[in-house]
């Protein structure tokens, strides 16, 4: 009896290994480019996850709804991470050979992508992050690999402040005010330290920095800490439950909403649906676009995708804020490769080496993007051999109670102070890892 | 028929006291380490390396260490993620620190600085016993936690707090590529699981087990508990820290405390139970099962659907991963007690009378 057991799980065992190797070789064959999704739909950031991951996989099959690119069918696979960062190496691992080879990566962690920015160059293989990563890594001199496309955490503080210096009258009116960095206590959270460290030293505000760990739901201590100190503007710089808890806790302290800023991870639906009007006046900071169900893209991604059940999650959140940003990270994505094509051969599949030079010569200009669908959503866009980032643009949005709304126009990061100090944590990264900048001939590779 | 140690006389106390005393076992496990050496790399995938074997050797290092505390000495600790941690984090420095300091040196060195933690948060075990201990090695657990997520000196005041490592070499040879990686962490098993076989059947391996098996009646025949118990810990943390230098150096190549959380302190101690307390050979099982039951199951369950015709989503694979997992533990745990390893010696006892059970 026992070893029939045995047999017979042997056997399907078996059956299934040569199931899946007939599967892998048989895709391998068509004109197809693969984009590995690395997502989390599972563990305690799942609900933040979960809507990027859907816009990211539905931006894909809507570019292949439109024809693929240049023809080229856009083929996926997902790999649960659960935010860990050994898991995601290992999603990495696992994927990046299949189908042909991985064009880009897109982690959606810091602590991840932390660790593929070491594995990336070995690889060749891109490293997408808009709105994420090293703020450093924008230096593309340094970094050839790494793209924080449309954003780096030190935009998001410094438009931040920008706002806060604007309702108060003016940066100068900041001296003297006391302004509360709560943050994620990750590389993700420390990201924006620097950033504000170097503002409060200009204005000369107070700084006082909050950590709170993971995974954020245990912050009493830290409000104790607010009600003590009250600052001016609390700063929350968190991902996934750690948003609403702060928001509840906000609320419990009574301290005002308004006085409150978010991150553009923290500035999302599931943030504060569950807050409802207990998070009115709350105020985030987004990386370009907000909530878009008006949208072109959107109303695209209904028809030809939702509307042939095609859909990834459910049809009501289509739209939202996270989903957005998952369809602007899949549609950086594939226009990378479309840049690229332009030079190496439209119609043809993109190694990652290729699709790398099509990420660091990207030029999305305003009526290319319209004809996308992101009119009024995103502005332009144009890297080059140092600039990685390619845009620095942002605007704050307010939850009304009930929807988000946008609450100011558009601000640009400082660069005045923030090419300064990209430089040198670049150069720092590069003298720890001993690497040397790119040269212009490089470039033009 | 095969496995039978008839005929196999000892003439000196040299033979009949080495590791293994039946020759076949001798033949078996020299092939294996050979096979590990030459064959592996011969036949296996870049995938295999990264995300199984090279994970799996590195976590073995540390169910190792940390099997010789609880296993042998009994000393049971939620500390061992913080030990790791503090290898990993201490190799770094000394690394990056001291121009030109070979990597080997360094691993070594981040051993070193887990073992001075590792004694002194053994201090408690002499007066704090069992589940009790378990909770005293917690502070360690969150002390490191918070101390390398807030002194900035740790991670070389980096503003993120994640430190990396690249363009690691050991003597003008590269450990770069998988290949490299994994020979190089083999070896280091290689080197620490006969170290640590050594040790556990030398005089103060009888002195660790004694204190586990009734500490008063030990300290009765004249051992003493503070020496034990503390070299316990200190031979257990070195290990530990190495192989948290290695999982931070070899495996990851860039972390954060994360990487070292509570979570890594309750993975291997469950590899330590489930492997097989007081047992070399459990570690090694317990990695297994921990480290490449979960990949497998993830891959395994979308294709398993396929057969069927079902098409599972990311999300419940995860979630069924997590449910079958728990139930193995379960299953495991309630069908052998004592481990993986106690199978394994079933299996080995079966084994002498095959095939002729009468």
């Amino acid at each position: 009896m026992k070893f029939r057991q045995i047999t017979t799980a042997v056997t399907l065992v078996a059956a299934a290994i040569t199931g899946s190797l007939v599967s892998t070789q048989a895709a391998a064959q068509a004109k197809e480019q693969f984009f590995p999704a690395l997502v989390y739909r599972t563990g305690a950031y799942a609900p933040n996850g979960i809507p990027f991951a859907n816009g990211f996989v539905d931006y894909l099959k809507l570019t292949n709804e439109r024809g693929g690119i240049n023809g080229v069918k856009v083929i996926y696979e997902e790999c649960e991470t659960a935010y860990a960062t050994d898991r995601g190496v290992e999603c990495y691992e696992r994927l990046k050979g299949k189908n042909g080879g991985a064009t880009v990566f897109q982690p959606l962690s810091t602590g991840i992508t932390f660790a593929l920015t070491e594995k990336a160059p070995i690889d060749k293989i891109p490293v997408l992050t808009p709105g994420l990563g090293r703020s450093e890594s924008q230096d593309g001199g340094v970094f050839k690999w790494n793209f924080p496309l449309a954003g780096t955490y030190w935009v998001a503080a410094d438009t931040i402040i920008q706002d806060i210096g604007k309702r108060e009258g003016g940066l100068d009116k900041l001296k003297g005010k006391k302004i509360a960095l709560m943050y994620h206590d990750s590389p993700f959270g420390k990201e924006a330290i620097p950033m504000l460290q170097e503002r409060a030293a200009l204005h000369g505000f107070q700084l006082s920095l909050l950590p709170v760990t993971h995974p954020g739901v245990e912050q009493k201590s830290t409000w104790l800490q607010i009600r003590q100190s009250r600052p001016d503007y609390v700063v929350n710089w968190g991902w996934g439950v750690m948003n609403s808890t702060a928001l509840k806790e906000a609320q419990a302290t009574g301290y005002p909403r308004e006085k409150m800023y978010g991150v553009w991870w923290a500035g999302a639906e599931p943030d504060v649906k569950d807050v409802g009007q207990g998070a009115k006046g709350y105020t985030a900071v987004m990386m370009q676009h907000g909530a878009e169900k008006k949208s072109d893209v959107v109303k695209e991604i209904l028809a030809k995708v939702h509307g042939k059940k095609q859909g990834t999650g459910p049809a009501e959140e289509v739209g939202d804020v996270l989903y957005m940003r998952g369809v602007q990270a899949a549609m950086y994505g594939i226009e990378g490769v479309r840049a690229a094509q332009e030079r190496f051969g439209k119609g043809k599949v993109m190694t990652g080496e290729q699709a790398r030079w099509g990420y660091e010569n990207l030029n999305l200009t305003q009526a290319k993007l319209d004809t996308l669908g992101f009119k009024g959503v995103l502005r332009p866009l144009s890297t080059s051999c140092q600039d990685h980032m390619g845009s620095a643009w942002t605007r704050m949005h307010t939850w009304d109670g009930s929807k988000f709304v946008w609450s100011s126009d558009w601000y640009q990061a400082d660069e005045q102070i923030m090419k300064p100090m990209v430089k040198a944590a670049a150069d720092k990264y590069a003298a720890e890892k001993k690497i040397q900048r790119r040269s212009a001939a490089d470039c033009q590779l | 028929m095969f496995y039978r140690e008839n005929g196999q006389f000892k003439t000196s106390y040299r033979a009949d006291q080495q590791i293994f005393p039946i020759a076949q076992d001798r033949w078996v496990i020299l092939a294996l380490i050979a096979f590990a050496f030459i064959g592996i790399p011969a036949m296996v995938d870049e995938y295999m390396y990264r995300a199984i074997l090279i994970p799996f050797l590195i976590l073995s290092l540390a169910a190792l260490g940390v099997n010789i505390l609880v296993g042998y000495c009994g000393q049971i600790s939620l500390g061992s993620g913080a030990f790791m941690a503090v290898g990993a984090y201490m190799a770094y420095n000394t690394y990056i620190r001291i121009e030109g300091v070979p990597l080997i040196l360094a691993l070594l060195s981040g051993g070193f600085f887990a073992t001075l933690v590792g004694i002194f948060f053994g201090i408690p075990s002499l007066r704090v016993k069992g589940l009790y201990l378990a909770v005293a090695t917690l502070a360690a657990q969150f002390f490191c936690d918070w101390a390398f997520l807030r002194i900035s000196w740790f991670t070389n005041n980096n503003a993120s707090g994640s430190v990396s490592v690249s363009n690691l070499s050991v003597m003008g040879l590269p450990v770069g590529t998988p290949v490299e990686k994994y020979l190089f962490c083999l070896s280091f098993l290689v080197v620490f699981g006969l170290l640590a076989k050594n040790l556990v059947r030398s005089a103060i391996g009888r002195e660790w087990m004694a204190i586990r098996d009734m500490d008063v009646a030990a300290a009765v025949i004249g051992i003493r508990p503070v020496y034990a118990k503390l070299s316990a810990f200190a031979v257990s943390s070195f290990i530990v820290g190495v192989a948290g230098a290695l999982w931070g150096f070899i495996h990851l190549g860039s972390w954060e405390p994360a990487a070292f959380s509570i979570d890594r302190s309750f993975q291997l101690l469950f590899m330590v139970i489930i492997g097989g307390m007081g047992s070399i050979m459990g570690s090694f099982f317990g990695a297994a099962f921990i480290v490449v039951l979960p990949i497998f199951l993830n891959q395994f369950l979308p294709v398993f659907g396929e057969v069927f015709g079902i098409g599972i989503s990311t999300a419940t694979v995860s979630h069924v991963e997590s449910m079958v997992f728990g139930a193995l533990i379960v299953w495991f745990l309630i069908v052998e007690p004592h481990g993986l390893a106690k199978l394994w010696s079933i299996a080995k006892q079966k084994l002498r009378l095959w095939p002729f059970p009468h």
